[in-house]
């Protein structure tokens, strides 16, 4: 058998139990992210994007069940032992979240907060080890060693969240977890925070999990990138092919929605996809990017369309791939 | 736009009416809100005991029990089938006084939690919406107002203007505005950073026109909430108030059958039934304000009801 | 690589004040307002006793003053006769002097009379303030870490009925169930006073006699506080559990213990604390019930018998010392906060 790959996962289920009925978050996702690969996951706020990564590390909300199987290294986070998973969490895998503003604890110096993890994971480090340790991280992520001492308050969104991304790497992990790790921030600071987390992380050989709901940041950070929509997985291929070249149509409105550089047809992109993501709780059979789909015909409605391998490496999940389009299809494809 | 008819839906609807519709169902939804509450329910199930039990207190017991020279029970006499509750030092039926004195309790309980709420709602207000030195002013204000001992000053007061029942509510609605008002001010400074106040200023509109068109109706819910809370603590002070002795002499209420029953010593002698019930029906009282005011708290405030 | 020197990543477009104002001028303002809040406190002081009762004479001198020299003399040593600027400057005066007056009923200066009582209530109401603190943080945390739990079911009901019960009143059961006895069974505890009186206080027996008679009333105030606390402690940690910084401490590998003392815990006490610290500053109204119901010689009971008298030289500087003692604790409790949060502190 060969090395099992850094991150596996397999059919993944997660349901909410919520006042109003049962919520599908996610709905039988595979996904695999290898030793030192950057995979990126692509989707609409709401398509389960971070419930997906809330699993990597069980960190799920009590009232989700989780169904499927994890593989860190071939061992099932899933079905961990606690004294085992807790030794994976940030020693094996780490996570950079969404909520970047508030992900540090106010009342702690965050020289203090990235001992911590040091400490949880590494017993008997002595004192200049530590100080060390975090003057270096802070160094590697372009701020002053000095602010160690500081408290979050006194640090700026960018900087906050380049304190996350200094303790995200403490323990040396073989996987960072980011979820929309810069959306929070200003557009300038970014682009900055986005390029320290992708440099240093290419720079070790770390493995990475990029959650973005744009898809034009992905193609540039990412070796292979999953599209996620209400749940599912819709297409996974390399970054710069799903980007270029779409298969699905709705990985072809996420390209769409952001302008291409070079691109004479970027100019007349669309804004965005007419309509909202479907409400998990109330889907409809058939394909679930149907309502919205301009390339929706009956063939879409009897059932959810699998995934299928189209080319070399590239798979998608839509029934109308490779079928002749119609000519009301090619002049509105003309158009756009 | 008179002759609307909402039911053809091609008619726009007028703005007054689209407000006050959807204000009624803001209401619809906030009751279905508060039915799950199982506490909340309990708390309004108690209070509408105690309501009806007030407002039908002369058809319940008359008054003339009330009367020490014609009451004609045995002394302290202990419950029982004439007496249901027993009677006390002057003969008269404890049920009858407990009755009649959930009107004392009720009433100054409401009455100073409404002075309490018009001076903590305006001074919230006024702190909140206008900076500079209005707001600077009324701020102090509260903050020196929130540091008066409550007990000391009803003795004081006591002392200085004699005792009466409309010393109690002045007592209870001078020192417990301020934590309205504290209240009412982040709420008001937190609605002021909203739009639509921006807007009307932008547009000039006057700034009371601005507070009772859009702070107001905003805060209504959380002040709605805190009154029922501090129903709970008047009632509990006016207990406290009457038991020390410093309410109308002459008037009944739960807090001067306990200070009546604590002096000629229930305790010592084994009266229970004069010192239990009031006790009891104060508990009752108050937890059902106190669990009608956490149950409109979660449902009023977001916050609280997405931690839920 | 080293990034430091990329010359973007320094210059970030939001700017925030690194160092707004340190602890000294927090510290600096706090106790301005608390000098400002004890000036608003004699104004009201002199308002009661001087302005509102008409003639203030009669009032501080009931049942003393027989005749009209006697009560020209009272007014002459009081400066009741001058305007009321004046009278408030000598009012000034004499508090800043510690000249509370002297009491009618006692006889003695009524600030050795406070000295003397105020004792018995710090004994009382310091006891249950750090029985009921640990006692109530401690179900709090339990309660809301393990949200709707059996747990935090029994505790809350118990807690919200506690809260919803005039202290005295339970202090009254109580002294009926374990004091007195009831049915057939006997009492254990003394009913009222702080020691029997034939036992010198100060040796072995009388400190454990007095430990004996405290055991009741210790008792009705801890439960009354402990009530208020854990239901504060409860729904401060219950607004902490939302957080996200609570997630990066599950993520990091802590366990569950150290998750939520070092972080949960260590938040939700910020506001805790400083509840815990303005009740204290109502220390001496807190007693006034259950002193007079376990008839304890502190200054509750000063003040009820004073009202009685009425003495009103000791209700003045009974009046001072408590709000004095709310504003005291007022400061306290803003410097704790200040010191335990780092977004005040600098
Ligand atoms: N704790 C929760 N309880 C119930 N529903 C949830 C919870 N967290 C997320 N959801 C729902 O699950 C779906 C996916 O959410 P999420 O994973 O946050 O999506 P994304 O990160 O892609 O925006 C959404 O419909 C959201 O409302
Ligand atoms: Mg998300």
């Amino acid at each position: 058998m060969t090395d099992p790959s850094l991150l596996e996962i397999r059919d993944l289920h997660v349901t909410y139990a919520t006042g109003e009925g049962a919520l599908p978050a996610v709905r039988g996702v595979d996904l695999t992210v290898d030793r030192g690969q950057i995979v990126g996951v692509a989707g609409e706020s709401g398509c389960g994007k971070s419930t997906l990564a809330s699993t990597i590390l069980r960190l799920q909300p009590v009232n989700a069940t989780v169904t499927g199987e994890v593989r860190f290294n071939g061992r099932d986070i899933l079905t961990m032992k606690w004294g085992e998973l807790r030794a994976v969490r940030w020693a094996g895998a780490s996570i950079v979240f969404q909520g970047a503003l508030h992900s540090l604890n106010p009342v702690h110096r965050i020289g203090a907060q990235i001992a911590e993890a040091l400490h949880v994971h590494s017993s008997g480090l002595g004192e200049t080890t530590v100080t060390g340790r975090i003057d270096e991280l802070l160094g590697q992520v372009g701020l002053d060693p000095e602010r160690a001492r500081a408290y979050p308050h006194q640090l700026s969104g960018g900087q906050k969240q380049r304190v996350m991304i200094a303790m995200a790497l403490a323990c040396d992990p073989e996987l960072v977890v980011a979820d929309e790790p810069t959306t929070a921030l200003d557009v300038m600071v970014q682009a900055q925070v986005l390029s320290v987390l992708s440099d240093l992380v290419r720079d070790r050989g770390v493995g990475m999990l990029m959650i973005s709901h744009d898809l034009s940041v992905l193609a540039d950070l990412c070796d292979r990138i999953t599209v996620m929509y209400a749940g599912r997985v819709v297409e996974e291929g390399p970054a710069a092919k799903v980007f270029a070249d779409p298969l699905h149509p709705y990985a072809g409105a996420l390209s769409a929605a952001f302008p291409r550089v070079g691109d004479p047809a970027a100019r007349f992109a669309p804004a965005g996809l007419p309509g909202d993501p479907p409400d998990p709780r109330h889907l409809a059979g058939g394909c679930s990017f149907a309502p919205r789909c301009p390339r929706a015909a009956d063939v879409c409605l009897p059932a959810e369309p699998e995934l299928v391998t189209y080319a070399e490496g590239r798979a998608a999940a839509c029934v109308r791939i490779g079928e002749p389009r119609s000519p009301a299809e090619r002049s509105r494809d003309h158009h756009a | 736009m008179t002759t609307t008819n909402e039911s053809t839906g091609t008619v726009p609807v007028s703005a007054r009416r689209l407000t006050r519709q959807r204000r009624v169902a803001a209401w619809k939804r906030g009751w279905a809100q508060f039915r799950t509450h199982r506490s909340g329910m309990v708390g309004l199930g108690i209070l509408v005991f105690f309501v009806l039990v007030a407002l039908l207190a002369p058809i319940l017991a008359s008054s003339q029990g009330l009367d020490v020279t014609t009451a004609n029970g045995p002394v302290l006499g202990a419950p029982s089938g004439h007496y249901l509750l027993g009677t006390d030092e002057n003969g008269r039926s404890v049920l009858t006084l407990l009755i009649w004195g959930s009107r004392i309790s009720l009433f100054v309980g409401l009455l100073a939690t409404l002075i309490s709420m018009v001076i903590g709602t305006l001074l919230g207000l006024v702190s909140g919406y206008f900076g500079g030195w209005i707001g600077r002013i009324t701020f102090r204000l509260t903050e020196w107002f929130l540091v008066i001992p409550f007990l000391p000053l009803a003795i004081v007061l006591a002392s200085v203007l004699g005792r009466s029942l409309f010393n109690i509510v002045l007592v209870i609605g001078v020192t417990s505005w301020p934590g309205t008002a504290l209240l009412i001010r982040s709420q008001t400074l937190s609605i002021k950073e909203r739009a639509y106040v921006e807007r009307a200023e932008a547009i000039g509109a006057g700034r009371w026109h601005q507070i009772g068109k859009h702070v107001l109706p905003n805060v209504m819910p959380m002040v709605f909430a805190n009154t029922t809370l501090t129903v709970a603590i008047a009632i509990l002070s006016e207990t406290t108030l009457s038991f020390l002795g410093l309410g109308d002499p002459t008037r009944t209420s739960w807090g001067s059958m306990l200070d009546s029953a604590f002096e000629i010593g229930s305790i010592t002698t084994g009266s229970w039934w004069y010192i239990v019930p009031p006790g009891v029906c104060v508990v009752l009282v108050v937890l059902a304000f106190t669990l009608i005011g956490q149950a409109l708290e979660e449902v009023l405030n977001p916050r609280l009801r997405a931690r839920s | 690589m080293s990034l430091v020197a990329d010359p973007g990543l320094v210059s970030e477009s939001e700017d925030v004040q690194t160092r707004t104002r340190g602890y000294a001028s927090y510290l600096g303002l706090k106790v301005l307002g608390a000098i400002g809040s004890l000036m608003f406190m004699l104004v009201v002081n002199f308002f009661l006793f001087r302005v509102l009762p008409g003639d203030p004479a009669r009032t501080l001198g009931r049942g003393r003053l027989t005749t009209d020299a006697q009560k020209a003399a009272f007014n002459k040593a009081y400066g009741l006769n001058q305007p009321l600027p004046e009278q408030f400057w000598t009012f000034l005066k004499n508090t800043a002097h510690g000249d509370l007056g002297i009491s009618i009923q006692y006889r003695v200066p009524v600030s050795h009379l406070i000295w003397e009582r105020l004792w018995p209530t710090v004994l009382l109401v310091g006891t249950s303030t750090i029985l009921a603190t640990v006692i109530g943080v401690y179900l709090g945390i339990r309660g809301a870490w393990k949200r709707g739990g059996r747990f935090d079911k029994i505790s809350t009901s118990l807690s919200l009925t506690l809260y919803s019960m005039p202290e005295w009143w339970l202090g009254l059961m109580l002294i009926a169930g374990l004091g007195v006895g009831f049915w057939f069974v006997p009492g254990i505890f003394p009913t009222g006073g702080l020691h029997s009186p034939d036992v010198n206080p100060s040796s072995l027996h009388g400190i454990l006699d007095t430990t004996w008679h405290l055991v009741l009333p210790v008792t009705t105030l801890t439960l009354a506080y402990l009530a208020d606390y854990s239901l504060i402690m409860r729904s401060s940690l219950l607004d902490e559990l939302g957080e996200d910084y609570l997630l990066t401490a599950r993520a990091k590998g802590l366990r569950d213990v150290q998750v939520r003392n070092r972080h949960a815990v260590r938040n939700a006490m910020l506001p805790t604390t400083t509840i815990i610290a303005l009740n204290i500053g109502f220390v001496v109204s807190g007693a006034i019930t259950v002193e007079t119901v376990f008839s304890i010689p502190g200054l509750g009971l000063l003040s009820i018998d004073a009202l009685q008298a009425p003495d009103f030289w000791v209700l003045q500087g009974f009046f001072l010392v408590a709000s004095a003692g709310v504003i005291l604790a007022n400061l306290v409790a803003n410097l704790i906060y200040g010191w335990l949060d780092p977004r005040v502190r600098t």
